[in-house]
């Protein structure tokens, strides 16, 4: 579905060049979903960007269904790490963007956009401008944005970072629940193990800049997983721990 | 206001400031009075009253000009002429503001030209439009319509230019086709810069009306202006300007107005 073949990114940066990824190499199946977890400034983002089509990669090629990315890909929907509402609409409006691009006309996407919202758990903030949400809650309407979008494929940049425990579950909950039903394939960026974990069928873990792949780690916990529960079992355990074994030395060796 | 509940120092504090500027009022009406009074006082005593008539002889022009109406029909053109030079002037600028700001290639090719045009005083342009347009309102439309379109363009062209690309980016990532990236997203980011344009540019286009019937009118308070003066009639000179000062305070006042409705409708945001 999505090959990353040898890419290097590197942005010129006055008269040096910050290499941000360096031959990276990754298959992404139709369906999977993947968490990514590497340092912050090692080039999670600039990844998800290329795979978004949003920047070229210096050397190699990103495949997206057999062809290879050269312009925006609207196949995917993408969450960026930094909220992009746009400020001069409010939530339902922002939220049913998409909707109103592809031309769907005002009652029916109105009533779409309200059931997302209810969704993220944001009604009674429908007519709410972006300013007047909390870090959080603007994620979530990102989120239901996306939802709404419905691309076959959902790029997320830390979409859970901003929110407190208890709606991350429910917002983990969700995601997966839409990924099984929609069938989407799902690539995000995380900084946290356990929700890597949780919701991923393999974890990746990137080197520090230029991100290489340090290691992988398929998660072959069975679906549907209940993310609350999850958790608890010896196998989520197992997993876990030996992940944070490896990643621990990963990062030992790095320092040395 | 209901203060049954508020602390008593926020109300006390509130109503001292209300106090404050009642007081300010009072000061400010107190300072025109004795404007009017030394200006009745020094005229043909200290300063000829050739040089800056008085009070009552411009309070007499203004009543007469207003009993017999003729300053209504040199407001009016002057309104008229401003108006129309506004519209024209934020319909051309706007337009061009967006077009050179989404064309980079444009907006390169035109650079130098737009610079030595705008650098040009357009007051210089007086004679140009004269000749083209005549001696009728049109040149004076051109001439305020020029004003405004220069800085009109050059606040919407600094909007477009300042997008937030990460917008442009997350609707083009949503299928937006490029009229859509333009019409949802880069004119409504650049919607508050080229209010603040049009903000600026009202009193412009009053000083180009008045300009232009300054240089070739026979209506208007420009031309009232210039012929009083020829005329060596001082008070008529300061009655215009007293009209030309309400005109432009009453211009600010719509603004103001306009402004306020449009941040509460959020079409200016920020
Ligand atoms: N558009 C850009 N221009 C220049 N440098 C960039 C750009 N995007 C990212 N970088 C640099 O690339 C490196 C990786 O960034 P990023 O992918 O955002 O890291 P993260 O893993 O935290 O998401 C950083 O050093 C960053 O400064
Ligand atoms: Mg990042």
């Amino acid at each position: 579905m999505i090959e990353i073949r040898n890419v290097s990114k590197g942005f010129r940066r006055g008269d040096h060049v910050v290499e941000a990824l360096r031959d990276f190499n990754l298959t992404i199946g139709k369906h999977e979903v993947i968490a990514i977890i590497g340092p912050s400034g090692c080039g999670k983002s600039t990844l998800l960007n290329m795979i978004a089509g949003l920047y070229m990669p210096s050397k190699g090629r990103v495949i997206y269904k057999g062809a290879a990315v050269t312009d925006v890909n609207t196949d995917v929907g993408y969450m960026t790490q930094k909220d992009n509402l746009l400020p001069w609409r409010n939530v339902r409006d922002n939220i049913a963007f998409p909707l109103e691009l592809a031309g769907v006309d005002k009652a029916e996407r109105e009533a779409r956009a309200d059931a997302v919202v209810k969704q993220v758990g944001l009604d009674g903030f429908e007519t709410r401008f972006p300013t007047e949400l909390s870090g959080g809650m603007r994620k979530r309407a990102c989120l239901a944005r996306m939802m709404l979008y419905g691309a076959e494929t959902a790029l997320l940049d830390e979409p859970f970072a901003a929110l407190d425990a208890q709606l991350k579950l429910v917002m983990h909950e969700l995601l997966l629940r839409l990924a099984a039903d929609s069938g989407q394939t799902v690539v995000f960026v995380t900084h946290d193990l356990m929700e890597a974990v949780t919701l991923a069928d393999r974890v990746i873990v990137c080197t520090r800049r230029p991100a290489m792949i340090a290691l992988e780690q398929e998660i072959p916990l069975p679906r549907p997983r209940d993310v609350l529960n999850v958790r608890f079992t010896n196998e989520f355990k197992e997993l876990y721990d030996a992940l944070w074994e490896r990643l621990r030395v990963e990062y030992q060796e790095e320092r040395v | 206001m209901t203060a049954s509940n508020d602390q008593p120092e926020i109300v006390a504090a509130e109503m001292s400031a209300r106090t404050g500027n009642l007081v300010m009022v009072l000061c400010q009406t107190a300072l025109g009075i004795a404007i009017l009074f030394t200006w009745q006082g020094v005229s043909g005593r200290l300063v000829d009253n050739f040089f800056i008539s008085n009070p009552i002889e411009v309070g007499r022009r203004l009543l007469g000009w207003t009993l017999d109406g003729s300053i209504f029909i040199h407001l009016w053109a002057t309104v008229y002429a401003t108006m129309l030079g506004f519209f024209i002037g934020s319909v051309i600028g706007a337009v061009l503001g967006i077009w050179l700001g989404i064309s980079s290639f444009a907006s390169r090719l035109l650079n130098p030209y737009l610079n030595a045009l705008n650098a040009l005083p357009k007051v210089a342009l007086a004679p140009l439009f004269v000749l083209w347009f005549g001696l009728g309102i049109e040149s004076k439309v051109a001439l305020a319509a020029s004003l405004v379109l220069f800085l009109v363009f050059l606040n919407t062209f600094a909007g477009v230019r300042q997008v937030d690309q990460d917008l442009i980016d997350g609707a083009r990532l949503m299928r937006a086709t490029r009229l859509q990236v333009v019409t949802k997203v880069i004119v409504p980011s650049a919607l508050s810069w080229l209010f603040a344009g049009l903000r600026v540019s009202v009193p412009y286009a009053l000083i180009g009306a008045v300009l232009g019937e300054m240089i070739a009118s026979n209506r208007g308070l420009g031309y009232l202006v210039q012929y009083s003066g020829a005329q060596f009639d001082t008070a008529g000179v300061f009655a215009v300007l007293i009209v030309i000062a309400l005109l432009a305070m009453a211009l600010n006042f719509i603004v103001d107005i306009v402004q306020n409705r449009m941040e509460g409708w959020r079409i200016v945001s920020r």
